[in-house]
């Protein structure tokens, strides 16, 4: 698989079309990371996490010495399959909504012990490690690939979650006056350098909020989840850092999942 | 007296729970979440959570005030620039170049004025903005400046404003997505300076 990806990397480098100084149209280096995109996806390394991901779940660990197999995703204790396409949503133990990852750290911590400071000290995926939490999200999220996002909007928490996230999404601060719609709210194919900025206030354009995540980032070639991406959009816009698997990040997701409600998740896969 | 007390109490919390639920209330409890939730980082500090009048102002109106209030904030955000004092509006283009392609600055691991890598902080202009013909990989948030002053001619009205609109955008465009670089303390004036000459220079390579 290694061997693979290496060969697709040499092979896309080789035609990179940002490596080179022609002016192309940005359609077309839009079109050939596509294909480059393709390349790696028909073997997508995020597998590699979700199979350790499921070891981790399975396995009985922490102080606790227990497994993740009573965890309760929204489905019931244990049941994986589909959870993800269907959160963040309400849970009635904590009183409030909380996204996939938030969770998985909240089981981990009651069921199996590990404290929540050990947890958010270094919780994002460098070149030489990744941190439990990832790797179980990524096993979690590929067990609702191919189904439709259905987070629940019928708790009133979940639709207060919803109205508060959408604040937070438009919220402008900081020394740049930026808010995440500064980027993602814009109506019509904007881009930032040659990126395509998707609108995720537009329920047609959403789902790229979502996409894809966790996934397997070509920069830096390490396995990030949506903690990590929301967590450093609020570095970009100049922002403080919000706390791992915080209630403000939850809303945020609930925001964005729900305005993409109804498109097809995909499962974990690749991003630029 | 307790009976009183506890109608006010009553009353307050009537207050609350109605403040909670309409639209100001949202905006209100979601800020208060945000200020429990994030931690400052290095120069990145929690007063960034802090809106000014204008931010406050945009959230409120969705970033389209009406005419009145629009007029009102221009007012105030122009009368935040500082004009340099040798009264030259123009530096050097070629380093205003260098910093609208630098995008880095003010965030977690800079330092104050200066980014991660000692650098100066950057305007991050081609993120947003077609600005010199030979970078064809610039954004399209903003509009276009290639042949700004060639365009619009070079006289001292012109220097002024491209001069102000980068020191404090919002004093064109209350609502602007661009960032007030001189307000905010992101550049310095010789680099507003030189950014007002990319665009304003005749010979610097925008107006080619």
């Amino acid at each position: 698989m290694r061997h693979v990806l290496m060969v697709g990397l040499a092979a896309a480098l080789a035609a990179a079309p940002w490596l080179t100084a022609s002016a192309q149209t940005e359609d077309e280096i839009n079109a050939e990371f596509e294909k480059f995109r393709a390349v790696l996806e028909q073997d997508n390394p995020a597998e590699l996490w979700e199979v350790k991901g499921e070891g981790l779940w399975k396995t009985p660990r922490g102080p606790k010495n227990a497994s993740l197999e009573k965890c309760d995703l929204g489905l019931g204790p244990g049941v994986v399959k589909g959870a993800y396409a269907q959160m963040p949503r309400y849970f009635a133990d904590v009183d409030r909504v909380m996204d996939a990852e938030a969770r998985i750290v909240h089981c981990m911590i009651t069921l199996q012990g590990f404290k929540y400071e050990d947890l958010a000290k270094a919780p994002f995926s460098s070149a030489t490690r990744t941190p439990d939490p990832v790797s179980i999200v990524t096993y979690v999220a590929a067990q609702s690939a191919g189904m439709k996002l259905a987070p629940s909007q019928s708790h009133p928490k979940e639709k207060e979650a919803y109205a508060l996230g959408k604040e937070i999404f438009f919220f402008r601060g900081g020394p740049w006056d930026f808010s995440c719609a500064s980027c993602h709210g814009l109506e019509g194919k904007k881009r930032i350098r040659t990126q395509l900025l998707p609108n995720f206030a537009d329920p047609a354009t959403a789902i790229a909020a979502v996409q894809a995540w966790p996934g397997y980032r070509m920069t830096g070639g390490v396995m990030h989840s949506l903690q990590w991406r929301l967590s450093d959009c609020f570095r970009q816009q100049r922002l403080p850092k919000p706390d791992y698997a915080s209630e403000t990040l939850s809303l945020l997701m609930t925001y964005l999942t729900v305005n993409a409600s109804g498109h097809v998740y995909k499962g974990p896969g690749i991003k630029r | 007296m307790k009976l009183k007390t506890l109608a006010l109490l009553a009353g307050g919390a009537t207050v609350l729970a109605s403040c909670a639920t309409g639209p100001g209330g949202t905006h209100r409890e979601a800020v208060r979440l945000m200020q429990r939730d994030f931690k400052p980082v290095g120069i990145a500090g929690m007063d960034r959570l802090k809106q000014d009048e204008l931010q406050a102002a945009c959230n409120k109106y969705n970033n389209d005030p009406p005419k009145e209030a629009a007029d009102k904030l221009q007012k105030a955000q122009y009368a935040t620039v500082k004009w340099p004092a040798d009264g030259k509006l123009l530096g050097n283009w070629k380093e205003g170049e260098k910093i609208a392609q630098r995008g880095r600055g003010m965030a977690w691991n800079d330092k104050p004025g200066k980014t991660s890598r000692g650098e100066p902080n950057g305007g991050s202009c081609y993120n947003c903005h077609q600005i010199g013909p030979a970078t064809t990989s610039f954004g399209t948030i903003g509009p276009s400046l290639y042949q700004f002053g060639k365009l619009r001619g070079y006289g001292q009205d012109i220097q002024r404003y491209a001069y102000a609109k980068i020191y404090n955008a919002k004093a064109y465009v209350a609502c602007s997505e661009m960032p007030r670089f001189g307000h905010s303390g992101t550049l310095t004036e010789q680099q507003m300076k030189d950014l007002a000459a990319l665009l304003m220079d005749p010979a610097s390579p925008v107006n080619q």
